[in-house]
């Protein structure tokens, strides 16, 4: 069994020498990933809550962190990185589009619901 | 396979069998496809919770105000900081799994099993602090009214800050007594009742002159509403229908009851998978130590457990995201 790891992140940025080393770097990448999302969810920068595309810009970055931190638990720890790109795209590509869809149209709905509420069509607090 | 299957005929025929074409062994490939199944539920889960959450944009928890507790510190209000630790806990373990299958891409078996090892003291402790979070959460501490819409008041002093019902409500004799299945009606039974009636409530928000009362309603800076004293007492008296305390299915004190059943349901579902990790992590840790991957001569069942347990991972950090974070 050959294993040839890929062994460079960042799009060939930070490379390292092996395997372990790679492992590790990847740690330390999330943590700081992490910690920033700490960071920023005890303080709330008053600058980042204005809304952008119907949420506010903290919660923006939050959820691109977190796809972020996805990509290298994906990519580098399930070893996605070393597979062929043809099982890549059938487990990445499925998943993308039927979350996306499904995130979508709940969404929507959701807020169509509240604006129903809000705007006094449906009386619900007796 | 490749001693049985002629290499030059199987590229001819596509379809006769024997081909690899992603490179992956048939374990590997199923647990992949298990994990793609898997993840569509989870995203089902975390997208219905945005669902409820649109749905109600305006009065949901704010998550910073209820989970502030960190054990041993009593009292204290710490957001963010052992969530953050969980999370930690179970990046550690993924790399220390990540380890051992590399270890075992170098058949190591002695490093294997310090790594395996390592990785199910991690999976414990996060697990052990998980069912330390939803002890602290049914319990809860400030205690609140809810409303004949199923709405909950909270009780707040002067300057804004929250008081528990302990601080300013004595309870009196109650002549009430919880109904057990054993007695009065048979076989009907009932939730254990709150250690405050209503009128004792009240009776104790008109003795204290700087208490009001917080509703769910978020303002445009994202703090939920303050009633003036005579709006409060008034919604008390008129809409007060039932003492919360902590948090289960049908009521819970920090706001919507969606919150507390959907924080059950979708921790409750990933703290199940992280047992279920465990376990299996257990059974493989043994028959490393037993040596069964050392003569197949391949620690492919390592990294196959692995891709579960990474698996995990990645859905705790979406977890953390939209309960603690968003």
């Amino acid at each position: 069994m050959a294993h040839a790891h890929k062994l460079s992140i960042l799009r060939g940025t930070v490379k390292f020498k092996s395997n372990t080393q790679k492992i590790w770097g990847v740690l330390i990448l999330l943590s700081i990933i992490t910690a920033v999302e700490v960071a920023l969810g005890i303080y709330k920068p008053e600058a980042l809550k204005t809304h952008f595309i119907g949420m506010k810009l903290l919660n923006w970055i939050f959820i691109i962190l977190t796809i972020v931190k996805a990509y290298y638990i994906t990519w580098d720890f399930m070893h996605m990185r070393d597979e062929t790109p043809a099982l890549r795209r059938v487990v990445v590509w499925t998943a993308v589009f039927l979350i996306c869809y499904l995130v979508f149209i709940l969404l929507q709905e959701g807020g169509y619901i509240e604006s129903v509420y809000k705007n006094g069509f449906v009386k619900r607090d007796f | 396979m490749d001693t049985t299957v002629v290499n030059t005929d199987a590229r001819e025929k596509v379809w006769g069998g024997g081909n690899q074409p992603l490179k992956a062994s048939y374990g590997k490939m199923m647990m992949w496809f298990f994990i793609v199944s898997d993840a569509l539920t989870f995203s089902g889960f975390l997208a219905a919770y945005g669902f409820s959450r649109f749905k109600f944009i305006e009065s949901w928890p704010i998550a910073d105000e209820v989970f502030t507790h960190v054990p041993f510190l009593h009292g204290q209000e710490h957001p963010m900081i052992y969530v953050a630790f969980m999370t930690f806990i179970l990046i550690m373990s993924s790399v220390t799994m990540v380890l051992a299958v590399d270890a075992g891409h170098h058949m190591n078996k002695a490093k294997v099993t310090l790594y395996m090892f390592l990785t199910i003291i991690g999976g414990a402790i996060f697990v052990g602090s998980q069912a330390w979070e939803w002890a602290t959460f049914i319990k809860g501490d400030h205690g609140a009214v809810q409303t004949k819409g199923g709405n909950i008041l909270q009780f707040v002093d002067a300057e804004g800050h929250r008081v528990k019902l302990a601080d300013f409500v004595t309870a009196g004799t109650h002549e009430r007594v919880q109904q057990e299945r054993k007695n009065g009606l048979w076989f009907v039974s009932e939730g254990s009742l709150p250690t405050y009636t209503m009128d004792e409530v009240i009776a104790g928000f008109e003795a204290n002159p700087n208490l009001s009362i917080r509703t769910q309603l978020l303002d445009e800076h994202g703090h939920k509403t303050i009633l003036p004293r005579e709006e409060a007492l008034k919604q008390l008296k008129t809409n007060g229908k039932k003492v919360v305390e902590g948090a289960n299915l049908h009521s819970n004190e920090y706001g919507s009851p969606l919150f507390a059943d959907f924080f059950f349901f979708i921790t409750g579902f990933h703290g199940f998978h992280v047992f279920s990790g465990v376990v299996i992590n257990i059974i493989i840790f043994f028959n490393v130590i037993l040596g069964t991957y050392e003569r197949r001569g391949s620690y492919e069942m390592v990294e196959k457990v692995g891709l579960y347990w990474h698996f995990v991972d990645l859905v705790w950090v979406f977890v953390f995201t939209f309960f603690y974070l968003v």
